[in-house]
């Protein structure tokens, strides 16, 4: 066997990772997501082992609920066939790998820096230096926005070269969000720390990576999570996806110039948040999870109040909805729109709301479900066009199945359990969770060292995949399109700079 | 346009009238009140994953708590936070609450720029750079002009360029590479300006504090003239702090 076979959140010796030469490495990994569109990477990285790089690679099986995870030890000196010209979706994986490491490819189409992390291979490449791709011509321009934007958002540079009004390629440069989070995942050591640079990777996703570093930790350290745990994990990444879902729609009707969208949308989300206020005592739900513990249990009160919340919010999104999806001014923006094919989508390794709007059926909720999933019997919403449209039907039948979700959830109120204690990791691990947050599938992955402190960190955003989404989905659409489009994804820089 | 009005009424009224004494929902953590109860201080320091609790006397520093809660669910007869949310202050040391304190954190006109409210006294816009903002702070910051909180009925508001911008807001704990295109925005903006750092991220550093990722210098360059604590901030701490800034108090609408 060239490969282990895992779970969601389950540790497993590093030294049962099987080792393999580089060739059969790449063979076995290429190989498993070019036999099957279920199977996709859900994470590639490498740590420094004695003179050479160790990669690990983990592949996810969406049918048969399994990861592979294999391993190759590899030495920085030689140019290595690349993964890329096999597949695609590793593009990314790989450019990271050089950016970090210094391993060079023989034939990777697009070696360009990925974030210009602190700790780069090469610190004289600096982020004034990015090698844009451009086209000589006579006929075309180029349009550069950012790294600051005219609206409150993060930073990154988008490079646009046009055709007239019309985008013919544009290339995102991110990075400026760099904050050097996975080392010092490493460095910090009391887990206050840790679960705090958790809930900060991204502040729009605080509860989908707290959820998947605590999940994590718990199965580095051997820790059971009782019922009522599991059960607000649950609740706050639903509420999320609501909150963020609502938000975006309101933001896609700013975009269009729909005021009534725009204003009605952006006011429902505001129950949403300051129901998580009254939670937890933050809009954002910062300080809410915590490995180990149900910092804020959720009461029979809470459900009460989330009741009347709900049946506030859910007539009036209705209505507003109902209202959207058959004006004709907005539809006529929205159909035909940026559109990603389930094609595009599955070779750039796609995930979360963006793949199920282009036909994918990624969802980690089904593919790997963790808390109350597996009772919730979930089943993901997928549309085929892979245009703006679906982007926001998607957003739109989400919140509803959430809503009713949470309606389920509150029917039956687990009690508190008793407390565990919960021990330090155990030594010489490495585990993986995966946690379906409202953008899509986030991956943290650990190996613990001989003390049992965190070794190597590995933090990987839904927008890691879903970015090279946005950039082809513009492709020969009008620039005064982007803005729909690129808020059809709201992908996170944070979480992709880390 | 029938649909359109019913939509309109069955929102009912969503603006708050008054922001700066609205009652925030929930167990807001606001302003903290430390007891002179006595308490084992360096298990309280240590609960605080950035640092911010300091000993003899028990002092936390807002500008680096990122108010998780932690030492008042850990120490409650010790650390209570209370709702208040005006805690925006121009002194970087006003962040500094000590044990038995319990006044409001207030801004002295005398500590702040003579030709701030001279010249910015009735209208404010502002350019908002996130220098490693994880959009916490971002998120927060529009949702101050929202239907809710509608901070334009203040003549405060973000623009999309520097060159019509009074002053920039400052989000995240200033990466290094943000570093270079904050000192540019900032140089575009007309003087006099005002820098505003919203967010503990942005005040200390917040849990980034000290990665080497970070180029914090622009800050120890240039005069603050506004801290506004929180993690993110709640648009009633920006709101209100930055109202307090320009000397102003808003008109109070008939309910």
């Amino acid at each position: 066997m060239k490969y282990i076979t895992i779970h969601n959140n389950q540790a497993v010796p590093v030294s049962e990772i099987p080792e393999s030469d580089y060739e059969a490495f790449l063979e076995l990994n290429a190989g498993f997501v070019q036999q099957s569109v279920e199977r996709h990477c859900v994470s590639y990285f490498g740590y420094v082992s004695g003179a050479g790089v160790k990669l690990v690679c983990c592949i996810a099986d969406d049918q048969s609920h399994e990861i592979y995870v294999s391993s190759s030890l590899v030495q920085t000196d030689k140019k290595l066939p690349s993964f890329t010209a096999r597949h695609t979706c590793f593009e990314k994986f790989e450019r990271e790998l050089h950016e970090n490491f210094g391993i060079s490819y023989s034939d990777h189409p697009w070696m360009k820096p990925v974030r210009y992390a602190h700790d780069r291979y090469d610190k004289g490449d600096t982020i004034g230096d990015y090698p844009f791709y451009s086209i000589e011509s006579e006929e075309l321009h180029e349009v550069g926005v950012g790294p600051i934007h005219a609206g409150v958002i993060e930073p990154g540079h988008f490079r646009f070269i046009c055709n007239g009004e019309k985008i013919l390629h544009l290339e995102i440069q991110l990075g400026y969000q760099h904050r050097g989070i996975e080392k010092l995942f490493v460095e910090k050591k009391p887990l206050a720390q840790l679960a705090t640079l958790a809930e900060n990777i991204a502040g729009d996703t605080a509860v989908g990576h707290s959820v998947a570093f605590a999940q994590l930790w718990e199965c580095l350290s051997g820790f059971e999570t009782s019922r009522d745990v599991d059960y607000a994990r649950t609740i706050a990444l639903e509420l999320e996806r609501i909150a963020i879902h609502t938000g975006d729609l309101s933001a896609v009707c700013t975009d269009i110039a729909y005021q009534l969208g725009s204003s009605v949308f952006g006011r429902l989300r505001t129950p949403i948040i300051n129901f998580m206020q009254e939670w937890c005592g933050n809009r954002l739900s910062k300080g809410l999870i915590r490995p180990g513990r149900n910092k804020y249990p959720f009461t029979q009160a809470l459900a009460g109040r989330l009741t009347e919340v709900l049946d506030r919010f859910e007539p009036d999104f209705i209505e507003m909805n109902r209202e959207l999806f058959l004006l004709p001014s907005a539809l006529s923006r929205f159909e035909r729109t940026g559109v990603v094919t389930a094609e595009d989508a599955s070779a750039i390794g796609a995930v979360g709301m963006a793949a199920r709007a282009s036909g994918l059926s990624r969802d980690i909720r089904k593919s790997h479900p963790h808390a109350l999933y597996p009772e919730l019997g979930h089943e993901p919403v997928v549309k085929r066009h892979g245009d703006v449209y679906s982007r926001v039907q998607v957003r739109k039948e989400e919140v509803y199945q959430s809503v009713a979700y949470l309606r389920k959830l509150l029917e039956d109120i687990p009690g508190n359990a008793e407390k565990e204690t919960l021990q330090s990791p155990g030594r010489d691990l490495f585990a993986l969770s995966l946690v379906e947050g409202w953008r899509g599938e986030i991956c943290h992955c650990a190996v613990t060292g001989p003390d049992g402190s965190l070794k190597v960190y590995k933090v990987k955003d839904p927008s890691f995949h879903n970015w090279m989404a946005l950039a082809l989905a513009v492709r020969n659409n009008e620039i005064s399109d982007f803005p729909i489009c690129n808020k059809s994804f709201n992908l996170s820089y944070c979480g992709h700079d880390l | 346009m029938l649909n359109n009005l019913k939509i309109l009424f069955h929102q009912g009224k969503q603006y708050i009238p008054d922001v700066t004494t609205a009652k925030v929902p929930g167990i807001f953590r606001g302003r903290p009140v430390i007891s002179p109860e006595p308490a084992d201080g360096q298990r309280l320091a240590d609960v605080c994953p950035t640092g911010a609790i300091s000993v003899n006397p028990v002092c936390i520093d807002l500008g680096k708590c990122t108010f998780c809660g932690e030492c008042a669910l850990m120490f409650p007869e010790k650390i209570r936070f209370t709702t208040d949310y005006k805690i925006s202050v121009t002194e970087r040391d006003q962040l500094v609450v000590k044990e038995g304190a319990d006044q409001p954190l207030v801004i002295d006109p005398d500590k702040v720029r003579k030709e701030i409210r001279k010249i910015f006294g009735h209208s404010l816009k502002f350019r908002q750079v996130s220098a490693g903002g994880d959009n916490s702070c971002e998120w927060e910051l529009n949702a101050c002009g929202n239907v809710n909180f509608d901070m334009g009925r203040f003549g405060i508001e973000f623009v999309a360029s520097p060159r019509h911008a009074d002053g920039i807001v400052i989000t995240g704990p200033i990466t290094e590479n943000m570093a270079e295109p904050l000192q540019i925005c900032y140089d575009a903006v007309p003087a006099p300006k005002i820098i505003i750092l919203a967010g503990t991220d942005a005040i200390s550093g917040g849990i980034f504090a000290g990665s080497p990722a970070l180029d914090r210098r622009f800050i120890e360059k240039y005069p603050i003239d506004l801290f506004v604590p929180g993690n993110p901030v709640h648009p009633l701490s920006f709101i209100n702090g930055v109202l307090s800034l320009m000397g102003r108090k808003p008109p109070v609408k008939p309910q």
